[in-house]
């Protein structure tokens, strides 16, 4: 389980706090998802959760413990992580790439395992990206590349997963397979923290959603729980209704036209 | 990498090495070379070979193997293609510390200990400014504290040549384009022991490098310590350079060349890139000294710039490529 306590963060010269009291878990089994307008923490919560913008209150835990006083090899063990962006500097094979997702096992100088080839084998499987092994990384398409980041984060392994915005460049067959993907990962026992913007996808797919809004939670619940057109009118600042998609009744949101309210 | 590309890479050198031994002004063919390693030959010709010839040909391939690694690492670490050994300011400090010892009409033999002590404390500042920049492992900062460090080492230079004589400049100059024409046995074997460790700690850095490459948040999501691994590469990959000034002076464009020419031949882990680059480093540090010895005799020419004028037309490819 991924817990934020009362999680605060400021960025060196800014007024004000980036974060600023946040608290929400995700728990195992469970597809947990943060949304938000641009600006309203969410990528903030993944970096203080790597360790790179360390909150300067409340706590960040992992299982119960605290990731701030762990080393981040051990943290890599339990959590996987597939931030908003990364730019691949230097030709690499695909497989070659999946398999760096299993350095926290290997350290330094281990050679891999019957074990570790199974997980890369198996992530790539997960993620339909064994038809590109024999390509670089620095030759895919946007969507071929999300998929391949996403199959080394899978192959990494641990109790939970945490994804920016992972649907990213995808195509409506992919970002539902992605979609799909998470929630078989949480129902295999994962703890999934899903940081998007496709709302109504969240709606249907999440079993839980925190609303962020200018650095605090607006609201969480269930789908039908935060999908509340008022509220989320009024995070986003633009009109909109929110109805229930004809295929499965999920709650969906419909932004109407014209000028936001102010 | 594959196995054959591997098996070039070391044919290539031992050529490269073996004709080195064979070619100037006394020419030896191969078995006169094999002879002159067992002692077998005539005097002259062991004495060509063992005294001259094969600690020199060692230690260049010696500054080409240690130039490579730590190119290769560093451009890794930065996940920047331009990065070079010289990066944190270890080419500026070492020709300041050079420079003084020159100027100040110290031995001979002081001269390289006085670059190696420059390029340390360059090192040691470029590190202290990227980190009071708040930048500690980020290597856009230290990248920009090399260039700073380097333009303080720069000013520092000219300000001390503007007042001494001719002889001086000319010694400081010579000692900054680089040569091994002093080599000799103690040296050689001082620099493998050196050189081996430093390619050995980046070695063992490799599969870190090949994380850290991937970027800053990435390589923290899967398991890496970003400022202390980033800290251990700049300062393995610096030290290692700062060796190769000591022996030889400022040899340029060797590692900044080579990772990328065996990126080209399918290198891909750093591991392997580190490894090849050590590889393709010696062989064409070796070559360059070989063109610097035997091009103009019986005059020599300055080791750093055969090895640009080398690199020079392959970027202009790269560039090409590029574009």
């Amino acid at each position: 389980m991924i817990a934020f306590r009362d999680v605060a963060v400021r960025y060196p010269r800014r007024a004000d706090n980036a974060l600023d009291g946040v608290s929400l878990t995700a728990a195992r089994t469970q597809l947990t998802a943060v949304v938000g307008p641009n600006g309203s923490g969410k990528s903030t919560l993944v970096r203080a959760l790597l360790g790179i913008t360390p909150p300067h209150a409340g706590s960040i835990s992992l299982d119960g413990a605290d990731t701030t006083r762990r080393p981040r090899r051990e943290l890599a063990l339990r959590l996987a992580v597939v931030t908003q962006r990364e730019e691949p500097a230097f030709p690499l094979g695909v497989r070659e790439y999946v398999a760096l997702g299993r350095y926290a096992h290997l350290g330094p100088w281990r050679g891999a395992t019957t074990a570790d080839r199974d997980a890369v084998d198996a992530a790539l499987d997960m993620t339909d990206t064994e038809s590109l092994v024999s390509r670089s990384i620095t030759e895919l398409s946007g969507g071929e590349w999300q998929r391949v980041r996403l199959a080394r984060a899978v192959a990494q392994g641990g109790d939970a997963i945490v994804l920016d915005e992972p649907t990213t460049f995808l195509d409506i067959a992919h970002e539902m397979a992605v979609f799909e993907l998470l929630s078989r990962l949480a129902a295999d026992g994962k703890a999934v923290l899903l940081v998007s913007h496709q709302l109504n996808l969240v709606a249907r797919f999440a079993d839980h959603i925190v609303l962020l809004h200018r650095g605090r939670v607006a609201t969480a619940g269930t789908p039908s729980q935060v999908m509340q057109g008022e509220i989320l009118e009024q995070v986003y600042d633009w009109p909109l209704v929110v109805t229930r998609d004809p295929a499965v009744g999920a709650p969906a949101l419909v932004p109407l036209r014209g000028r936001p309210r102010r | 990498m594959r196995a054959s590309r591997w098996l070039l890479l070391l044919a290539a050198l031992t050529v490269v090495m073996v004709v080195a031994v064979m070619l100037g002004t006394l020419r030896l063919t191969p078995v006169e070379v094999l002879q002159g390693i067992l002692g077998t030959g005539t005097p002259i010709q062991v004495a060509v070979v063992r005294a001259l010839r094969l600690p020199r040909v060692l230690l260049a391939a010696l500054v080409g193997a240690g130039l490579g690694a730590s190119g290769a690492a560093l451009q890794g670490a930065t996940r920047n293609g331009l990065a070079e050994p010289y990066l944190l300011g270890v080419s500026g400090g070492a020709a300041v510390g050079a420079v003084l010892a020159v100027a100040l009409h110290a031995p001979a033999p002081v001269v390289p200990l006085a670059g190696f002590a420059g390029a340390l404390a360059a090192v040691a500042l470029t590190l202290l400014v990227a980190r009071a920049s708040g930048g500690r492992g980020d290597p856009r900062v230290v990248l920009m504290a090399g260039v700073v460090v380097g333009a303080f080492a720069n000013a520092t230079i000219m300000v001390a040549l503007s007042n001494v004589d001719a002889s001086v400049v000319r010694g400081a100059l010579w000692w900054m384009m680089g040569s091994v024409a002093d080599a000799g046995w103690p040296q050689a074997r001082l620099l493998a022991v050196y050189v081996a460790i430093g390619i050995g700690a980046l070695l063992l850095l490799g599969r870190a490098i090949d994380v850290l490459a991937l970027g800053e948040e990435t390589a923290a999501g899967m398991g890496v310590d970003v400022v202390r691994v980033s800290l251990a590469v700049y300062v393995a990959g610096a030290l290692l350079a700062a060796g190769t000034v000591a022996a030889a002076g400022l040899v340029g464009f060797v590692g900044l060349l080579v990772p990328h020419l065996v990126r080209i031949a399918g290198a891909r882990t750093h591991r392997e890139i580190i490894g090849a680059a050590s590889i393709a480093g010696a062989a064409l540090v070796v070559a360059a000294d070989l063109v610097a010895r035997v091009a103009t005799p019986p005059a020599e020419l300055p080791l750093g710039a055969v090895t640009a004028i080398i690199g020079v037309p392959f970027f202009l490819a790269r560039l090409r490529r590029l574009a």
